[in-house]
């Protein structure tokens, strides 16, 4: 085939290849073209942004409203407007003693949570990227498939299993915010342990051959180097661990009860809904204080938050 | 030919090798450093994961009390005596198939909105889009709440504004299933758009050229070029979704709680219902343990397409 | 300072034997390179000398002491790996520094040191940098420092220029050429890059297969290939080989390679070969500067011959030209103005004094 060479036989106004399917063609300017699809993109994403940002605005705008306000009459008033803006709310939640126990059990649980998580994880992570030993293959995919295992399906026995245990060392064990510290790690482990040997595996061999010569121990080689290299990873997995027990719902629903021990979001579905009364105002301020320490993080650690989001199925 | 002895019973070499005892020795293989390194992990996992699951399996065998052994007794009452249960498996089917679908098409379009943009606005998009995943769903959920009321919510409001309304979100079971699939859908799509925004930018703009160059439309691309590339992602994404979202209990838990009539219970919310606030253990056992195959198959199907993503590396 | 003995040393790998039982000297302050093709265990052998990988079997002494069961850090070695393994959370001062932290030695002997080895490699401004920041060529150059500054008795190079790019390659090669002159350390050297072992090593180590198949000086190695391998593996372009019968003609020994081809060898060749019967199967080895174009005053033992070029390249200073000798590719290195034009014919040379004749079967040069 001479390709080449019959370029310039080929008239300018007709198709080259006569025997394929052709396409009417319309000629625009390339820059208008992409100038539009430009256009559509922005409007489409305006239009999503809207869908996705509606509910934590509309918290924010009720929890800046009065009680009067807020059960005007529809016909009358805006509900996407306040009238009266007033800090009420979030005055008189964050003076009640209750919802600040929420808060600091919150708080408590989901740092230690972090701690404990982290210091089952990275070891676990580092030996298992590096150390081989008999069947840590195997554990890998194990790490991997007990992340799949969702809360829903292990509550009833956990729950049985400490009501065992309670029967057996007569240690109270339900309505006790500390047994979220034995449960949580569960949801955080795995999937922390998971991204760690990705970000620990990407490390490459030489360096630790490298810290290995100039003399390090294997403990030494993990906190001098592994930690401080995989650095971003860590952020990543922390800030996956604190966000998902800070938000964790179902367990403390299940193993909690008495007000004093309650978490944040189990407290306000709890104890701000009282039978079908309906304190708005003060739910939405909850729910939003409550949504405020995920996403102060995500505000600061963008980047970290997304890393470790796309890390499980991108890395390992 | 190999003969390890011969060197040194010739040159007799001084050795430098430290005495150790046999403790010091066994903490000093690498193997069993690293096994004991790993130890926590395995026993958070066997005792709090695997010990659960298949506990759950022997209380799923007992009678409501739990001092008999009842065999399938309660698999049984719950496949051919008990309606609700084909409800609820009706429910969270619909629910979770047509959440995850409609989660990955729009994450799929607005990664492609996001991409299409200019480079230095793409970070301030996607960090708006993502806030529905960022906040806890509990939280999130009392806003949709909220916005569903049916005489004071804005929702009803701004549609009434253009004539349509008023909409029974969570008062008739039809509309009840349509508010939770779209609370699932609001707060899941996000993901599915960072994972995909992320796969995007994996594929070489040197392939969008060449396509460009061989006169591919936009949707030749996207069929032949942006389709395949991802097509792990999209597996991988899929997969993880449909168990996430199948095994969902905060969103129904806090909108409908089940109702109305028990029409929007979910496997996980009915499971907590009958094992906990009923306090029939063994049933509510039994109930979440029929999530386990369809779980089990989107689990080896992640497994497979994830070890095919490591040998493609 | 110290030397090093390998002792019928064996790697397995699954059964498999990457390294199969050899044996080196290296003497104090030499500098050896081990060349050969990927996967000729050349890298398997460095890195048990380091400690890297297990010994299956001999021995490995630093200075008379078996190092098998001592682990890299209390062997005395550094080592330069190929993506030089610099520590990316550390500035280079801490890269160099972090062996002798560990040891725990005190900060003014450190301080001294580091500078020192700066200053021996010229980076003593890259001092407070981080890797990221630094070149190709000064990454190479900190990896360098980090095992002067450790002082060791062996300094062990795992295809250090690898990385670089052919400009700096070259460069950095004459640096640690520089280096091993002024800390005189007995350096083991691997590469895959036989013009890099040429030029630097004391001694060449050429492997294949798991074996050594010659140890010599760079000279050596040219000159007196011992086997067909070393033959082809050394030098650039590389040897020329076509299947050949001996002949003897009254006193004279000839080559014959082919019907129309055959070439008389000068005396002092012919006197070496005549002991070798006619009917084994050969190889005549020529390299491409012993096929040359034609000339007016041609030494003896030069040979003319017809060459029908198929393609030429010029390389300035040569022209390199490629041609069959009975469907044998042949390249010979003809003066710029000879007249070689693709596709025509020369009238070259074959300068027998240099030839070499090998086995088929063993791969032995004879």
């Amino acid at each position: 085939m001479a390709v080449s060479t019959t370029i310039d036989k080929v008239a300018p106004d007709k198709t080259p290849d006569k025997t394929g399917p052709r396409r009417p063609v319309v000629y625009r300017s390339l820059s208008s073209d992409r100038k539009w699809a430009l256009r559509w993109s922005y409007f489409f994403l305006v239009l999503f942004c809207i869908f996705f940002l509606m509910p934590p605005v509309y918290m924010l705008i009720t929890s800046l409203k009065t009680s009067a306000e807020i059960s005007a009459d529809p016909a009358t008033t805006n509900p996407w407007w306040v009238y009266k803006p007033t800090l009420e709310n979030y005055v008189e939640l964050l003076t009640s003693s209750q919802f600040l126990t929420f808060f600091k059990n919150s708080i408590i649980v989901a740092v230690s949570t972090v701690i404990i998580t982290m210091l089952i994880a990275i070891p676990a992570a580092f030996s298992l990227a590096r150390m081989k030993f008999w069947g840590s293959t195997t554990l890998a995919t194990g790490v991997f498939l007990t992340y799949l295992v969702p809360d829903t399906l292990l509550f009833i026995p956990l729950f049985k299993m400490l009501a065992t245990l309670r029967d057996w060392t007569g240690i109270e064990l339900f309505n006790r915010w500390y047994v979220l510290l034995v449960i949580y790690p569960t949801l955080t482990v795995p999937f922390c342990t998971w991204i760690m040997i990705g970000y620990f595996a990407s490390i490459p061999k030489e360096l630790d051959e490298a810290a290995i010569i100039d003399g390090a121990t294997w403990w030494q080689t993990l906190t001098k180097i592994f930690i401080p290299v995989a650095l971003p990873g860590l952020i990543a997995a922390t800030i996956f661990a604190f966000t998902v027990s800070w938000a964790q719902f179902l367990y403390p629903l299940a193993f909690t009860t008495s007000n004093d021990q309650l978490v944040l979001p189990v407290g306000i579905i709890s104890s701000l809904i009282k039978g079908d009364v309906f304190n708005w105002g003060q739910i939405m301020t909850g729910a939003l204080l409550g949504a405020a320490p995920p996403l102060i993080i995500y505000a600061f650690l963008m980047d970290y938050y997304i890393a470790g989001l796309t890390a499980g199925a991108t890395k390992g | 030919m190999v003969d390890m002895t011969a060197g040194q019973s010739a040159a007799v070499p001084r050795q430098i090798r430290k005495p150790k005892s046999p403790i010091a020795r066994f903490f000093g293989r690498r193997s069993t450093i690293a096994f004991l390194m790993a130890l926590p992990l395995i026993l958070l996992i066997g005792v709090l994961v695997i010990y659960p699951a298949f506990y759950s399996l022997h209380l799923a065998t007992l009678n409501k009390r739990m001092t008999e052994f009842r065999g399938f007794d309660n698999f049984s009452f719950l496949l051919f005596k008990k309606d609700a249960f084909w409800t609820v498996v009706y429910s969270s089917c619909l629910f979770a198939v047509s959440a995850v679908i409609f989660k990955a098409f729009i994450g799929f379009v607005v990664a492609h909105f996001v991409h299409n943009i200019p480079a230095k606005g793409q970070r301030k998009w996607r960090g708006m889009l993502l806030i529905p995943w960022v906040i806890p769903p509990a939280m999130s959920t009392l806003a949709w709440l909220w916005l569903f009321d049916s005489s004071y919510g804005a929702l009803n409001w701004t549609l009434a504004k253009i004539g349509i309304g008023p909409i029974p979100w969570i008062g008739e079971p039809g509309w009840a299933r349509f508010s939770v699939i779209l609370v699932n859908v609001w707060f899941g799509a996000p993901f599915f758009m960072i994972m995909y925004l992320a796969s995007l930018k994996s594929v070489p703009d040197a392939l969008y050229e060449a396509a460009d160059i061989d006169g591919a439309t936009w949707w030749q691309k996207i069929r032949y070029i942006t389709l395949p590339m991802m097509r792990n992602i999209i597996a991988i994404t899929t997969l993880f979704s449909l168990i996430v979202t199948f095994a969902n209990f905060d969103i129904v838990r806090v909108l409908t709680q089940g109702g109305p009539l028990d029409q929007t219970h979910l496997f996980a919310t009915w499971a907590f219902e009958i094992g906990i606030r009923s306090g029939d253990i063994p049933l509510g056992a039994s109930v979440s343990l029929f999530m386990v195959p369809i779980l089990a198959i989107a689990a080896v199907f992640i497994l497979r397409d994830i070890n095919k993503r490591g040998n493609e590396a | 300072m110290a030397d090093v003995t390998l002792r019928k040393l064996v790697k397995m790998y699954d059964q498999v034997q990457a390294v199969k039982g050899i044996d080196l000297e290296i003497k104090d302050k030499e500098f050896v390179v081990l060349v050969g093709p990927s996967g000729c265990g050349k890298s398997t052998t460095l890195r048990m000398i380091a400690g890297l990988e297990e010994i299956s079997g001999g021995q490995i002494l630093i200075d008379d002491d078996v190092v098998n069961d001592v682990p890299p850090k209390d062997r005395d070695i550094a080592m330069v790996f190929q993506n030089y393994a610099l520590y990316p959370h550390m500035t280079v001062h801490e890269n160099m520094s972090f062996g002798l932290r560990l040891k725990k030695f005190p900060k003014a002997e450190i301080a001294k040191r580091v500078g020192e080895a700066a200053r021996i490699l010229d980076i003593t401004e890259l001092l407070e940098r981080k890797p990221k920041a630094l070149s190709g060529g000064q990454r190479q150059r900190v990896a360098m420092g980090r095992a002067i500054v450790r002082n060791p008795k062996v300094f062990l190079f795992d295809e250090p220029l690898s990385n670089l790019d052919a400009k700096l390659r070259v460069q950095m090669r004459i640096e640690i050429k520089k280096v091993h002159q002024t800390v005189r350390t007995t350096t083991v050297y691997v590469t895959h890059d036989q013009i890099e072992a040429m030029t630097l090593a004391d001694r060449v180590v050429v492997m294949n297969g798991g074996v050594i198949e010659q140890v010599g000086t760079p000279q050596e190695l040219y000159h007196n290939p011992r086997t067909r391998f070393v033959a082809a593996f050394i030098g650039s372009p590389s040897m020329n080989f076509v299947p050949c019968r001996l002949e003897s003609h009254a006193d004279q020994l000839a080559v014959r390679i082919s019907n129309e081809i055959a070439f008389f060898m000068p005396e002092q060749k012919a006197a070496r070969y005549k002991k070798l019967s006619g009917d084994g199967q050969l190889l005549l080895g020529l390299r491409p500067e012993h096929l040359t174009d034609m000339r007016q005053h041609m030494e003896p033992g030069c040979v003319p011959f017809d060459a029908q070029l198929e393609v030429t390249e010029p390389m300035g200073m040569e022209t390199f030209v490629y041609f069959k000798m009975n469907g044998a590719d042949m390249c010979g290195r003809v003066n710029p103005n000879a007249g070689a034009l693709d596709g025509g014919p020369l009238k070259m040379a074959a300068d027998l004094n240099n030839m070499h004749l090998i086995d088929a079967k063993t791969g032995l040069v004879l």
